[in-house]
C-alpha cells in the first residue's frame, strides 16, 4: 500500500516537472501564434513592402502611413551603439574580475556587478533623462541630448551585468591546466590571457554578448525616456531616433482593439520577434561551432 | 476532474450571456446614451463611471466618433447627450429644429495648450503662422524668429494623445479640416507632458506644447497672437474664457431641450465642484476659476 503511494507520488512529481518544463515551450508557441495572427491580419490591408521600406510613421493621420524603416534603423542604431560600448568594457571587466583582481576586490566587484542587474530599467532611464541627456548635449554641442547615443549609453549599462557575469563564468571554467601549460612555456600573463584564456572561453563570451544584445533590443522604458522618439531616419548617432519597442509601448494603450493601427503595432512586434529570433539563432550557431572544436 | 472544468466552462458562458443581456435592455428611462467628440470621451467616461458608482439601476453608455457624429445622433434622437469640442453649426441647428429637437448647450470645460520655450530663449511672442512653420519644419533656426543662432528642437506628444491631435488641427492646419499638414518627422515624440517640460527646462533649443495646467515659472510661456499685428496673450484662464488665447476651445455637452430627470442630474454632476475637479484631473480647464 505504502509502496503504491510512493509510486504514485513519484509519478505525480514527475508529471509536474514535465509540465513545468513543457510550459515555456507552450508559452512561446502561444505568443508567437498570437503575434502572427494579429500581425498577418495587418498585411491583408497594408502592403508588407510599404510597411518595411516606408519612411513615414503617421499612424493617426487620414490616411495613415505605416512606414517602419526609420523605426528599424532607430533600433539598430541604439543596439549597435550599446554593443560597441558594452562589449569591450564588459569583456575587459570580466577578465579583470576572474584573472587579474586579488581575491578581496574580486568578490566586491562581482557582487556590485550583480547588483547592477537588479536596478529597474525605469530607474536607469530616469537617471539618464535628468543627468545624462543634458551632459551629452553640452559635451557634444548638439541641439538636443535626447539621441541614439544617450540611448546606447543607458542600454550599455543594462547589458553590462549580463555580459560580465556570463563571460566571467566562461573564463573561469577554462581548465587551469591550459593556463599553467602556457605559463610554463614562458608566455607572459597577458599572452596567456589573450591567446589561451580568451580563445578557450570564446563560445561562452559570444553567448554572453548575444544575451546582452537580446536584452538591449527588447528594452523599452529606458530607451523611450532618452532617445527622443522622433520617427526620422538618423544620419549620425547624435540624432534622435524612435525604436520599435518604444513605438509599441507608447501607442498600444490608445489604439482601438482590432483596428488597423492596433494590428500595425502587432506587425512591428512580429518584425522585432524575427530579429531577436535571428540573433539567438546566430548565437546558437556560434556556440555549436565552438563545441565541435 | 473533467466534470469540474465543464462546470466552470458552463459558468463562464452563463456570465457571458448575462452580460450580453444587460446591454440589450439599455433603452429604458434610467439609462443615458452619450455620443460625440473623441477629445472628451475620456473625461465623460470618468464622469459616467463616478456618476453611476453605487447606483445599480442606472447605466450610461459613452461612445466616441467625433463631434459631428454626436450631433447627428442627437438630431436622430439616438442619444440623450452629444459631447462636442466645437459649437453646433447653423445648418445642424436648422436640421434639428425641423425634427423638433432643440439643442441646448452647456459649456463644461476648456481645452487650452501653452507653448513653452527655455527660460534663456529671448523669443517672447509668436503668431499662429509662425508656430505652424516651426512645427511643420519650415523654420529650423531660432535666428529666423529674432532669437539666438540655435537649431530648433520640436517637442511633441505621442500621436495618440488628444493634445497632439488638437495641436495639429488648431495650429498646424489652422482649423482647416481639409488641410494635410503634419508634424515635421524631426519632431521628438515625448511620452508625457512632464517629459516635454523637463527637456524644455534644461535645453535652450526646444519648443513644445503642454496642457495649460503644466506651465510654470521654470520655463517661458510664449505669448501667442492669432495673426500678425494682433495683441499676443498668455494662456491664462481669463484669456481662454474671453477667447483671446487662440490655442483653446470650449468643450460642450448638448441636450435636446431643457434637460430633465437623469440627464439633468448628469449635467448638474458634470458642472458641480466634483465634476469640475475631474475636468482638472483629466488635463482640461474647468469653467470656474480654480485655485
Amino acid at each position: 500500500m505504502s509502496n503504491d503511494l510512493r509510486k504514485f507520488k513519484d509519478k505525480f512529481i514527475e508529471k509536474i516537472i514535465f509540465f513545468c518544463g513543457i510550459l515555456s515551450i507552450i508559452f512561446v508557441i502561444l505568443i508567437f501564434s498570437f503575434l502572427f495572427k494579429e500581425g498577418i491580419a495587418f498585411f491583408k490591408d497594408f502592403s508588407p513592402i510599404k510597411f518595411i521600406v516606408g519612411q513615414f510613421w503617421y499612424p493617426a493621420s487620414k490616411p495613415p502611413q505605416f512606414g517602419i524603416l526609420s523605426l528599424i534603423i532607430g533600433s539598430i542604431f541604439v543596439t549597435a551603439g550599446a554593443c560597441i560600448i558594452a562589449v569591450p568594457i564588459g569583456i575587459a571587466s570580466a577578465l579583470f574580475i576572474s584573472e587579474v583582481a586579488p581575491k578581496g576586490i574580486r568578490d566586491i566587484l562581482k557582487s556590485i556587478v550583480e547588483l547592477m542587474a537588479a536596478i529597474p530599467s525605469v530607474v536607469i532611464g530616469f537617471i539618464g533623462m535628468v543627468s545624462l541627456v543634458p551632459l551629452v548635449r553640452s559635451i557634444f554641442g548638439i541641439p538636443t541630448g535626447l539621441t541614439a547615443f544617450s540611448g546606447s549609453i543607458v542600454l550599455a549599462f543594462m547589458a553590462m551585468p549580463t555580459i560580465v557575469t556570463i563571460s566571467e563564468d566562461a573564463i573561469r571554467s577554462v581548465p587551469w591546466q591550459y593556463k599553467e601549460g602556457a605559463l610554463a612555456l614562458g608566455a607572459t600573463k597577458w599572452q596567456t590571457i589573450r591567446r589561451i584564456v580568451l580563445k578557450a572561453a570564446m563560445p561562452g563570451i559570444i553567448a554572453a554578448i548575444m544575451l546582452g544584445i537580446g536584452r538591449v533590443i527588447g528594452e523599452t522604458m529606458a530607451v523611450m525616456m532618452v532617445t527622443g522618439n522622433a520617427a526620422q531616419i538618423p544620419h549620425t548617432i547624435f540624432e534622435p531616433v524612435r525604436t520599435m519597442t518604444a513605438t509599441i509601448a507608447a501607442e498600444m494603450g490608445e489604439t482601438v482593439k482590432g483596428g488597423l493601427h492596433y494590428r500595425a503595432l502587432f506587425a512591428i512586434g512580429l518584425v522585432l520577434f524575427s530579429i531577436t529570433f535571428l540573433v539567438n539563432f546566430i548565437a546558437d550557431l556560434f556556440l555549436g561551432r565552438g563545441k565541435k572544436k | 476532474m473533467k466534470n469540474k472544468y465543464f462546470l466552470i466552462f458552463l459558468l463562464l458562458i452563463f456570465i457571458f450571456v448575462s452580460c450580453q443581456r444587460r446591454k440589450e435592455t439599455t433603452n429604458s428611462s434610467d439609462s443615458i446614451q452619450i455620443k460625440g467628440s473623441d477629445t472628451i470621451v475620456n473625461l465623460v467616461q470618468v464622469w459616467a463611471e463616478k456618476f453611476v458608482d453605487g447606483k445599480n439601476e442606472i447605466s450610461i453608455g459613452v461612445t466616441g466618433g467625433g463631434s459631428g457624429t454626436g450631433f447627428a445622433a442627437l438630431i436622430n434622437k439616438t442619444c440623450d447627450i452629444a459631447m462636442s469640442s466645437r459649437k453646433i453649426e447653423v445648418e445642424e441647428t436648422n436640421l434639428a429644429m425641423d425634427g423638433a429637437v432643440f439643442p441646448f448647450e452647456f459649456v463644461v470645460g476648456y481645452d487650452g495648450l501653452a507653448v513653452l520655450v527655455n527660460k534663456n530663449n529671448p523669443v517672447e511672442e509668436l503668431t499662429m503662422a509662425q508656430l505652424r512653420d516651426i512645427f511643420t519644419g519650415k523654420i529650423t533656426n531660432w535666428k529666423e524668429l529674432g532669437g539666438d543662432d540655435l537649431k530648433i528642437v520640436i517637442l511633441s506628444r505621442e500621436s495618440n494623445s488628444g493634445t497632439h491631435m488638437f495641436f495639429k488641427e488648431q495650429v498646424l492646419r489652422l482649423g482647416n479640416v481639409n488641410a494635410k499638414d503634419e508634424f515635421s518627422p524631426r519632431s521628438l515624440l515625448m511620452p508625457s507632458s512632464t517629459a516635454i517640460f523637463d527637456e524644455i527646462e534644461q535645453n535652450p533649443h526646444t519648443i513644445g506644447y503642454v496642457g495649460m495646467g503644466f506651465a510654470s515659472d521654470l520655463v517661458k510661456t510664449i505669448k501667442v497672437a492669432q495673426t500678425k499685428g494682433q495683441e499676443s496673450v498668455l494662456p491664462t484662464v481669463d484669456n481662454v474664457l474671453s477667447w483671446k488665447y487662440p490655442i483653446s476651445r470650449p468643450l460642450y455637452l448638448y441636450t435636446d431641450g431643457d434637460p430633465k430627470g437623469l440627464v439633468k442630474d448628469f449635467i448638474d454632476y458634470a458642472l458641480s465642484d466634483k465634476g469640475q475637479k475631474i475636468v482638472e484631473e483629466t488635463f482640461f480647464v474647468p469653467i470656474k476659476k480654480g485655485k
